[in-house]
């Protein structure tokens, strides 16, 4: 990567400490999820019940839970999960979401239909929409990465139809297709490269409220299977605990609130970067 | 105006119809024979034989989904499992919960969101700015339930100010003095709400303070705090009552979460607990009346938009 390109990347952090603070959270959470098995001091499942739930001491930084086991490695292996279900849900969203959008957007005789069946799933609230889902698919990782990525698959719809029918209507197109160039020439040609930056706000947005979707679900039971360490499984479990040992709680908690607040900062920072008239379609960007 | 409230109320038919379509489909999409679905795996061959025909599932579809409407309209929404009784009247006990948690949330969220919203629009760019929304942008990002139990465990386990968990009806016993029961879950459910009013608040007062009008206000010498007040205030609130609305109904199935953190007998921990004891026609009835909730506030919220601003067109 060439210095300029460098450049343009960091653009929209520089000069805005928080935002790049939120950029280092996320980098260092990535990190933490591949090099787990390293920064680990223990075995996230080793169970030691001589030394349960003791405090923060120099052996435990963050204390051990209700089986000994050392909650610091937990955190750090329950980044893989945050990870997984960030990226899993982005992606869900992304890959439902943009082909719908664009596809209605260019061919609104079939794309009308398309968009009321969106705005049928937005009559449905997003906890409630990913519970029935979790319901019907059944609890499991994937299942949950499904029925969160769903409630979000909407507003991406939303969002890329959005543009798309604003870049439809730009000269530039026009000038195109008045020269010939087919669909999908336009699409790939004028379309998607503008969706780019517009979808890369909407993505780390997403990111941060699937952390929050998939810990209300760990939370309720309903998420991650109780045998894989994620943050909201270790708050459910140590939820009977909190009088005893409340520093149980406050790391994983923490770790939650950190990652879905560096990625809002993220999304922040590249919304401001956007071209004005992309801008509203962020406003009221989180889905409920 | 009229053509306006017929196209708007019809599309909302439409849209629920379509959603009641998927709500039905529920019960025959979760793994399983309907018909157990329905009634439990403990049911007898004599009884599934008798509510197979009783309910029709022995018809077509399309049949069967007609059924079904028509008995939800009438407030028929089948029998609860676990409960054996009228998935409708298991729901109406925890209205009043979720009604008044809801209620006393949406008085945080008014409290909090909007005076803060406007002092930070006020001040845009400014120290106070910043703070104000990077406080904001933090709540909106805390899970709920984690404030929650640190709020038990301050409030209730430590200083013993408040109770942990339940809340006895205020028809029964106790009276109003039962509210005390919903101030921390009301609080919690309020943290994430508040920051999101708070930042539509400043949002929507920085949009109308670029309007010509009010820099015609200010060209005129009109003093600012009365530019503020007349010109400003009153069309950014606009876009912020609408919003509470919407909020209120989210509100309902937000509280899943913080109705479990607290054990508080609402709708939401009915859903959790009937997910939990496979009470399916608990759940489907739950979905439909959230729905439909959803739908209508939505509907009288976009009418009354246009009620008191006429510029806005149908879409």
């Amino acid at each position: 990567m060439t210095r300029d390109r460098l450049h343009s990347w960091l653009a929209p952090f520089l000069g805005r400490p928080i935002a790049l603070l939120g950029l280092a959270i996320l980098v260092g959470m990535i990190l933490a999820a591949i090099f787990a098995s390293v920064l680990s001091p223990y075995d996230p499942r080793a169970i030691d019940p001589i030394i349960r739930l003791s405090p923060p001491n120099a052996a435990h930084w963050f204390g051990t839970d209700q089986f000994g086991r050392d909650t610091l490695s937990r955190v750090i292996y329950s980044s893989r999960m945050a990870l997984l279900i960030g990226v899993g849900v982005v992606s869900f969203a992304l890959l439902t979401g943009v082909p719908i959008g664009v596809f209605s957007a260019l061919f609104p005789r079939l794309g009308h239909v398309l968009m009321r069946m969106v705005d049928v799933l937005m009559s449905f609230p997003a906890l409630l929409l990913a519970l029935g889902l979790i319901v019907v698919l059944g609890q499991s990782v994937a299942n949950a990465i499904i029925a969160i990525g769903a409630v979000y698959l909407t507003t991406t719809t939303r969002i890329t139809y959005g543009l798309t029918l604003r870049l439809r209507a730009e000269t530039y197109v026009e000038a195109a297709r008045s020269m010939g160039s087919g669909t999908a020439w336009v699409v790939v040609k004028h379309v998607l490269p503008n969706l780019i930056s517009p979808l890369l706000v909407q993505a780390s947005f997403v990111f941060a409220f699937a952390q929050l979707s998939a810990a209300s679900l760990d939370f309720l039971g309903l998420g991650a299977p109780p045998d894989i360490p994620s943050w909201g499984n270790m708050l459910a479990e140590s939820r009977t605990f909190i009088t005893r040992a409340p520093w149980l709680l406050f790391f994983p908690g923490m770790m939650i609130v950190l990652t879905a607040f560096s990625l809002n900062l993220v999304g922040d920072a590249l919304r401001d970067r956007l071209d004005p008239r992309f801008q509203e379609m962020f406003a009221s960007r989180r889905r409920r | 105006m009229w053509s306006f409230v017929l196209k708007r109320a019809g599309a909302t038919f439409v849209t629920l119809v379509a959603a009641s379509v998927l709500i039905f489909a529920f019960i025959h999409l979760v793994p399983g024979d309907p018909i157990y679905v329905l009634l439990g795996d403990t049911a007898t061959p004599e009884q599934v034989d008798l509510v197979r025909h009783k309910l029709g599932l022995d018809e077509p579809i399309v049949l069967q989904y007609l059924q079904w409407a028509g008995k939800a309209l009438t407030g028929d929404l089948g029998q609860s499992i676990f409960f054996q009784a009228p998935v409708l009247s298991v729901i109406a006990d925890g209205a009043e919960t979720s009604l008044l948690l809801a209620t006393i949330t949406m008085v945080w969220v008014v409290l909090i969101g909007v005076p803060i919203g406007m002092v930070a629009a006020m001040r845009q760019g400014s120290w106070v700015d910043q703070t104000l929304s990077g406080i904001a942008m933090l709540m909106a990002s805390v899970p709920t339930f984690w404030v929650g139990l640190y709020l038990i465990l301050i409030f209730a386990a430590w200083l013993g100010w408040l109770p942990s968990s339940g809340y006895p009806s205020i028809f029964e016993s106790g009276g109003l003095g039962n509210l005390r029961y919903l101030l921390l879950p009301s609080l919690t459910l309020a943290a994430p709400n508040a920051a999101l009013i708070l930042r539509l608040t400043r949002a929507s007062m920085l949009d109308v303070s670029r309007e010509d009008y009010v820099r015609t206000a200010r060209a005129k010498g009109i003093r600012p705090r009365q530019v503020v007040r007349r010109h400003i205030l009153r069309n950014a609130l606009l876009a912020v009552v609408s919003a509470f609305g919407f909020t209120f109904a989210a509100l309902i199935s937000e509280a899943v979460v913080t109705e479990t953190v607290f054990a508080l007998p609402g709708i939401g921990r009915l859903v959790v607990q009937s997910i939990l004891r496979r009470d399916y026609p608990v759940i489907q009835g739950i979905i439909l009346v959230i729905v439909v909730l959803y739908l209508a506030i939505n509907l009288i919220v976009d009418l009354s938009y246009r009620l008191l601003d006429p510029r806005v067109e149908l879409e």
